[in-house]
C-alpha cells in the first residue's frame, strides 16, 4: 500500500517539476507580491510633502522644521505666513500635510505652557492619511523630548489634528500574513483543484479509481507534493518580508510553520471539494477563484478590517479559513504570542480540515462523470 | 472447461426511473476474446464500469477473476487492467516514467519494473520519450502494454481502437491476441464491426438488454445475415 501511495507521489512530483514555467511562477509569486504590495503600500508615503504655515518664526519653530527635513520621510515644499496658501496647495495636490505654528511658538514652549500646532493632512487617501499622521506625530514628540530633556523639565506639544477620515493604521507589517495566507490559497485550492480536475478531464482518474489506489492515496498524493510547495512559499515571503521591509518576527518560526501546514490543508481540501464537483478543469478555476481566492482577500481582514464590514459579512468572515489564519499569523508575527494565545483560532481551523477532508472523500468516491 | 473470469447474473443498474443496464447475463472464460457491442447509450459503458467497480450495481450479481463485485472490489483491483476510450497515460510524463508510475500502484517491484519496461519498449519498438510527443497509435499500444503490465486476469478495453488509422488498428489486435494466448481475458468494445469479427464471442447489447450473445460465425447463422455489421444495424434498428 505504501509503494503503491509512493509511486502516485512521485508521479505528482514530476507532473509539478515538468511545468517549469508555472512552478517558476509559484515559487516566485510570494517574494514578487511581497515586494509590490510592500512598496505599493509605502511609495504614498515616503516622499510627503510638507507646507510649514509659520507665521512669527522663532527659533523653536526653525528647529521643529529642520527636524522635519532631516527625518527623511518630508520634503517642505512652501514656507507661508498664512493658512490660505495651504488650502491652494492641497488642492493642486501639491501638499500631503501642512504643519502650522501658533504665534509666540518657543516663548510658550519654554515657559511651560502648552505650545499649540495644527496638523492638517490631506485625507483623500485615508490609509496613507494615518500614516503622514502617524509619522509626523513621531517627529513632533521625540523634538518634545529632546527639548525637555535639555530644559531639565517636561515640556507639551500639542498637536491639533485635523483630516475628514481616521481608519485603522495599515502597513506593511500587518499586509504579510495576510500575503502569506494569499499565497497559500492560491498554491494550495487552485493548484490542487485544477491538478485533479485535469485528470478527471482527461479521463486518467477513472484509470485511477479502477486501480488499487483508495481514493484517499490519490487525495494524499495529490496533497503532499503542494504541501511541500506551500512551504517553500511561506519561507519565501518570510525571508522577502524581513529583507526588503524588515518585517519584524517576533513569535516562533516553527509554530507558523506549523500553523502554515494547517492552513494549507484547509485549503488543499477545499480544492479537492471543488475538483469533485465541478465538471471541466476551467469551471474549477473558476470557483476555486471565487470560493477562495475572493474571499481571502477580501474578507479575511487582510485588507479591510473585519470589524467595519456589515453584519452580514462579518458573519459571513467567519467561515472564511483565511480569517483565522491571518489572526494566528499576525498574533505570531507582530505579537510574538504562542499557542496560550491562539489556541481557539488553531481549533477552528483543525475544525475546517475535518469537515472539509471528509467531505472531500466523501464527494471522491469512485463515481466519476 | 475452467471456471469462468468474468460472470454477470441479472446485472442490472438504474438511474432514477432509466434502466441503463437491465438484467443481463453473461460469462467469460479465461483467454477469451470477448466483444461487447452496442450502440451508444446501450449500457456498454455502464456495463463495465459496474465490472470494474467505478459504479455499484442496482441489483444482480457479478464476479470477476472469481472474486464477487459486491465484496471483494479491492481484490478486483489488483487483477484487473482498464484502457478507456480517452487517452488513459500521462502526456508530461515519459514512457519509462508512466511505466514506473502503474507498475508501483499495482505494487510490482523495482526490478520487475525494469525489466519489463525495457521488455516493452523493445516490443513496441519505442524510444523513452515524453508520452506526449507519440503519435496516437502508439500512445494507444503503449497504453495497453501499460494496462497488461501487471499481468492482469482481465482486461477491459473501452473503445481501444478509436481514431486510429487501419494499420495500427491491426497491431493492437495483434497484441489484444497475445494477450489472450498468455491467458489473459480481454473484455473489449468496440464501433468497428470488422473488429467484432476477430472476437471470439460477441454480446450485442440493445436498449440495456443483451440482444444477441455467441460466436460471429453462429450469430450470423442464426440471423442468417453477411456481416456482423447487417446483424448490428438490424438489432439496434429493429423496423
Amino acid at each position: 500500500m505504501t509503494a503503491t501511495l509512493r509511486a502516485f507521489m512521485i508521479k505528482e512530483f514530476r507532473h509539478i517539476l515538468r511545468d517549469r514555467q508555472t512552478l517558476t511562477i509559484l515559487l516566485l509569486m510570494p517574494l514578487v507580491q511581497v515586494v509590490l504590495f510592500g512598496f505599493a503600500l509605502r511609495s504614498d508615503v515616503r516622499d510627503v510633502r510638507l507646507v510649514v504655515v509659520d507665521p512669527s518664526p522663532d527659533h523653536a519653530t526653525l528647529a521643529l522644521r529642520a527636524r522635519f527635513a532631516a527625518a527623511g520621510r518630508f520634503r517642505i515644499v512652501a514656507v507661508t505666513p498664512s493658512m490660505q496658501t495651504v488650502e491652494i496647495f492641497f488642492r493642486r495636490g501639491e501638499g500631503d500635510v501642512a504643519i502650522a505654528f501658533d504665534p509666540a511658538f518657543a516663548a510658550r514652549l519654554e515657559s511651560a505652557g502648552p505650545a499649540r500646532l495644527l496638523l492638517a493632512v490631506d485625507a483623500s487617501d485615508p490609509n496613507t492619511a494615518t500614516t503622514i499622521q502617524a509619522y509626523a506625530r513621531t517627529v513632533i514628540t521625540s523634538y518634545e523630548a529632546e527639548i525637555g530633556a535639555r530644559e531639565g523639565q517636561p515640556v507639551r506639544i500639542v498637536p491639533e489634528i485635523r483630516m475628514r477620515f481616521n481608519p485603522t493604521l495599515e502597513s506593511v507589517n500587518l499586509f504579510v500574513p495576510g500575503l502569506i495566507a494569499l499565497v497559500l490559497t492560491l498554491v494550495s485550492a487552485l493548484m490542487t483543484a485544477i491538478s485533479l480536475s485535469r485528470e478527471k478531464e482527461r479521463g486518467t482518474l477513472e484509470i485511477l479509481l479502477v486501480s488499487p489506489l483508495r481514493p484517499w492515496q490519490i487525495i494524499v498524493g495529490k496533497v503532499m507534493p503542494y504541501l511541500g510547495l506551500a512551504f517553500a512559499n511561506v519561507l519565501t515571503a518570510l525571508l522577502a518580508a524581513w529583507l526588503v521591509f524588515q518585517v519584524p518576527f517576533r513569535g516562533s518560526l516553527a509554530l507558523l510553520l506549523a500553523e502554515s501546514l494547517l492552513y494549507s490543508t484547509v485549503s488543499l481540501s477545499l480544492g479537492v471539494l471543488v475538483a469533485s464537483r465541478t465538471a471541466s478543469q476551467r469551471v474549477a478555476m473558476l470557483v476555486a477563484l471565487l470560493a477562495t481566492m475572493l474571499p481571502s482577500a477580501l474578507l479575511s481582514g487582510m485588507v479591510f478590517p473585519v470589524a467595519s464590514m456589515p453584519p452580514v459579512l462579518q458573519w459571513f468572515s467567519t467561515i472564511v479559513p483565511a480569517r483565522w489564519f491571518i489572526i494566528i499569523a499576525r498574533g505570531i508575527m507582530l505579537k510574538g504570542v504562542g499557542l496560550e494565545y491562539l489556541w481557539r483560532e488553531t481549533m477552528v481551523l483543525g475544525a475546517m480540515t475535518m469537515v472539509l477532508m471528509t467531505a472531500a472523500v466523501r464527494s471522491f468516491k469512485p463515481r466519476v462523470a | 472447461m475452467t471456471a469462468p473470469t468474468i460472470r454477470a447474473h441479472g446485472l442490472t443498474r438504474r438511474f432514477g426511473a432509466f434502466t441503463a443496464v437491465d438484467n443481463i447475463s453473461f460469462s467469460v472464460g479465461a483467454g477469451e476474446v470477448f466483444g461487447f457491442l452496442g450502440a451508444n447509450g446501450a449500457g456498454k459503458t455502464t456495463a463495465i464500469r459496474m465490472l470494474t467497480g467505478l459504479l455499484a450495481p442496482t441489483s444482480g450479481e457479478a464476479q470477476v477473476a472469481g472474486l464477487d463485485v459486491a465484496s471483494q472490489m479491492d481484490q478486483i483491483r489488483r487483477r484487473i487492467g482498464y484502457m478507456s476510450q480517452r487517452f488513459s497515460l500521462y502526456d508530461d510524463l515519459t514512457v519509462l516514467e508512466n511505466i514506473g508510475l502503474y507498475g508501483g500502484i499495482y505494487g510490482l517491484a523495482g526490478e520487475q519494473i525494469a525489466q519489463r519496461s525495457s521488455a516493452m519498449l523493445k516490443r513496441l519498438n519505442l524510444a523513452d520519450d515524453l508520452v506526449g510527443r507519440l503519435p496516437l497509435g502508439w500512445k494507444q499500444k503503449l497504453a495497453f502494454s501499460v494496462a497488461l503490465l501487471h499481468d492482469p486476469a482481465v482486461v477491459f478495453l473501452d473503445e481501444p481502437t478509436g481514431g486510429v488509422d487501419p494499420i495500427t488498428r491491426r497491431q493492437f489486435w495483434e497484441l489484444i491476441y497475445a494477450a489472450a494466448e498468455r491467458g489473459t481475458t480481454v473484455f473489449v468494445t468496440t464501433h468497428y464491426m470488422d473488429e467484432a469479427e476477430y472476437c471470439d464471442r460477441i454480446s450485442i447489447m440493445v436498449d440495456g438488454r443483451i440482444a444477441a450473445l455467441g460466436t460471429p460465425a453462429e450469430l450470423k447463422a442464426k440471423w442468417d445475415v453477411p456481416t456482423i455489421d447487417e446483424l448490428f444495424v438490424r438489432l439496434a434498428r429493429p423496423a
